[in-house]
């Protein structure tokens, strides 16, 4: 099977609570001054942990959690995709929330980062649940769409097309867009401003 | 059923249907900025491809360039070596570039429609969210991130699902004092910061056909704001305008047959939407945030909401706002003191919004202990406002003069609040910690309003100065 595929992640939660948590929280703009995405997951949230001693990036419990469970709107804000970056050095490789911002997703998909949705309610019993049992595993299938906790299981959302390149492989994209490049040529010769009116 | 030009551009820019059903979108104009490209490059090069449509990307510097002082090297090594990167990538892979040292340098939302890059029924992408500004031209505009750069650079495509369309009508005519600043405030707090998630916005109505294109480009810019990842406005004679002579436009007979094209490219009067949206322009008010969403939002003349006013699920959000911004319920906005005044940003920083904001404290001096700035979009703004004078009104009223860029707007350059500092900004984004200080505080508000609290020290609506 190719390495790329993402057909179920397993791991631990860490829930990070709140709407509108925007990419200059999860990573703030100073750690944007630099040419490679080394070294940002230690930065990952780190004004809000300065700011609350209890934030879960810095509590004992969740070290080594890997699917984080979000609220509403998450990675709002910039394009920057030195904020999944970040969150996935620091060693999250799937997110569950209520919904996320169009360009985070993008990016997470771009990353092979899969983003599933579920409603605010079975979001909040995912989140009260990893909170009481922080060291139990969860599984994130995406054949099934599908997360399963203990005697919790829920329906996740995702879009079709996110989906079948995650579970096929194929959510590096570049590879698939070269293929295409006669048709694109043809494309191209098509629009006037190409052409040049 | 006709067309909206979302579906237009659309259909005309597909190239085919990849097997996860996704459409393969072929993207007219790449812009680069320093920030989210060097990796992109990176990226590149340790796949061994090389760039499929060179003369469609151009780049240039703004987020980190110093603005005051921008001497080479750089004082700060980081900013530096990001310099070097883009400098070098642009020449290896034969790129257009606008360097530090190009009278054509400035923000790359700016810089774009100013040398008619920019251009009605193309698609746009550019490593930056606020690439919904170009919509403004009628086009499609997509922010994107570094994964999706190094796809365009490789490929000139993104994989892309299709938006929903709304129709966001503005009727009736803005009041004096009320800009569009104001206008995309307005709808962002009415829709929602994520209410256009998986929408572009259509701006369309008598009030956002009144104006020029340097502010249809302030409500575009904000789109992303309000959830939505592109957002434009139907190409008309402003547009046309605005681009006939400008460098990269079309040009004698060309220009002509550019502008039937253009026109062929507009939503069709009978074209179907997803949604549609009323917002009556006449009724609104100067507008600033109290919070720490661009949605939360309040006329200049307005109180602090209570939780009890609020969606529940906006009421999470409003009390930590109320906590971080250090505002109760019930407060009056106007009155608010203010240390920092910031006229800048792809939002308003261009010389209509620099005029409007020199109108405002010509005769007057900055108040005691605010910091104020300009911080024109571009060299070529720079450049005419200062054949216009505006330097020396502002300098006159306290006012520091500054260099093209990104500036305080998010602070990766030396331009940044300290501790608590609650700025009055013309910026897009009032974040927790988004100008530089991880405490600091931002009011959203048009570069007219952040003129007046500049010279009153505090929130003040400008319709009574
Ligand atoms: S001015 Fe601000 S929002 Fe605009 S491109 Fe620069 S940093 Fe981004």
């Amino acid at each position: 099977m190719n390495s790329s595929v993402i057909q179920e992640v397993e791991g631990r939660a860490i829930p990070v609570r709140g709407n509108d948590i925007d990419t200059d929280r999860i990573i703030p703009a100073r750690y944007l001054r630099a040419i490679t995405f080394d070294g940002l997951g230690e930065h990952a949230f780190e004004d809000d942990r300065k700011s609350n001693p209890d934030h879960p990036f810095d509590d004992s419990r969740y070290q080594g959690a890997s699917i984080l469970i979000a609220n509403g709107n998450f990675g709002c804000g910039s394009s920057r995709e030195h904020a999944p970056q970040a969150l996935m050095r620091w060693g999250i490789v799937a997110i569950v929330g209520e919904s996320f911002a169009e360009i985070f997703l993008g990016n997470c998909t771009a990353m092979g980062v899969p983003c599933l949705t579920a409603s605010t309610g079975e979001i909040a019993k995912i989140q009260d649940a990893a909170e009481a049992d922080p060291q139990r595993k969860m599984t994130v299938d995406l054949k099934e769409k599908k997360l399963i906790f203990g005697d919790i299981e829920v329906d996740l959302q995702i879009a079709e097309g996110n989906r079948l390149q995650l579970i096929e492989g194929a959510w590096d994209a570049t590879g698939m867009l070269i293929e295409g490049r006669n048709a694109v040529r043809e494309i191209a010769d098509k629009l006037p401003y190409v052409t040049g009116f | 059923m006709g067309q909206s030009l979302f579906h237009k551009v659309w259909d005309a820019h597909a190239v085919r249907t990849l097997p996860s059903g996704q459409t393969q979108l072929f993207i007219g104009l790449h812009l680069v900025h320093e920030v989210t490209s060097p990796q992109a490059f990176d990226m590149l090069r340790e796949r061994g491809l090389t760039i499929a449509y060179p003369e469609r990307t151009f780049a240039t510097v703004d987020h980190i360039v110093p603005t005051s002082d921008v001497v080479r090297p750089f004082a700060d090594e980081m900013a530096e070596d990001m310099m070097i990167a883009i400098e070098e990538n642009a020449q290896q892979f034969g790129l257009s570039f606008f360097g530090l040292d190009d009278e054509r340098q400035g923000i790359v939302h700016v810089i774009g429609p100013e040398l008619g890059l920019t251009q009605p029924g193309m698609t746009i992408a550019c490593g930056d969210s606020h690439t919904s500004t170009h919509g403004a031209y009628g086009a499609i505009a997509f922010g994107i991130g570094t994964s999706q750069v190094r796809d365009v650079l490789a490929t000139q495509c993104l994989a892309m699902d299709p938006l929903k369309v709304r129709r966001i009508e503005v009727s009736g005519t803005l009041g004096d004092g009320v800009y569009a600043k104001d206008v995309i405030l307005n709808i962002i707090r009415n829709l929602g910061v994520k209410g256009g998630t998986g929408y572009a916005y259509e701006y369309a109505g008598s009030a956002i056909e009144a104006m020029d294109m340097e502010a249809r480009m302030s409500v575009c810019n904000m789109s992303i704001e309000g959830g939505a990842r592109a957002g434009y406005v139907n190409p008309d004679q402003t547009t046309y305008d605005y681009l006939r002579g400008r460098p990269y436009a079309p040009s004698g007979a060309a220009f002509d047959r550019a502008v039937s094209w253009w026109r062929s490219m507009a939503s069709d009067a009978d074209a179907d939407y997803d949604d549609v949206y009323h917002l009556d322009g006449s009724a609104l008010e100067p507008t600033v945030t109290w919070g720490i969403t661009p949605g939360q939002a309040l006329f200049v003349t307005e109180k602090v909401p209570a939780l009890t006013d609020l969606p529940d699920d906006e009421r999470d959000v409003a009390a930590e706002a109320y906590d971080y911004m250090d505002l109760k319920p019930g407060t009056a906005i106007s009155g608010m003191p203010i240390d920092v005044a910031f006229v800048g940003s792809c939002t308003n920083s261009r010389i209509s919004d620099l005029r409007e904001a020199a109108r405002v404290v010509e005769g007057y001096k900055v108040a005691d202990g605010v910091k104020a700035l300009v911080v024109p979009g571009s060299k070529s703004v720079l450049k005419t406002a200062e054949a216009e004078g505006l330097h020396h009104v502002f300098e006159d009223a306290g006012f520091e003069w500054r260099g093209a860029g990104c500036s305080m707007c998010l602070a990766m350059n030396p331009d940044k609040l300290q501790g608590r500092e609650v700025c009055a900004s013309s910026s897009n984004r009032n974040f927790k910690g988004r100008q530089g200080s991880p405490t600091g505080r931002t009011l959203l508000m048009s570069p007219a309003m952040v003129a007046a609290a500049a010279v009153a020290g505090e929130v003040i609506d400008v319709r009574g100065m």
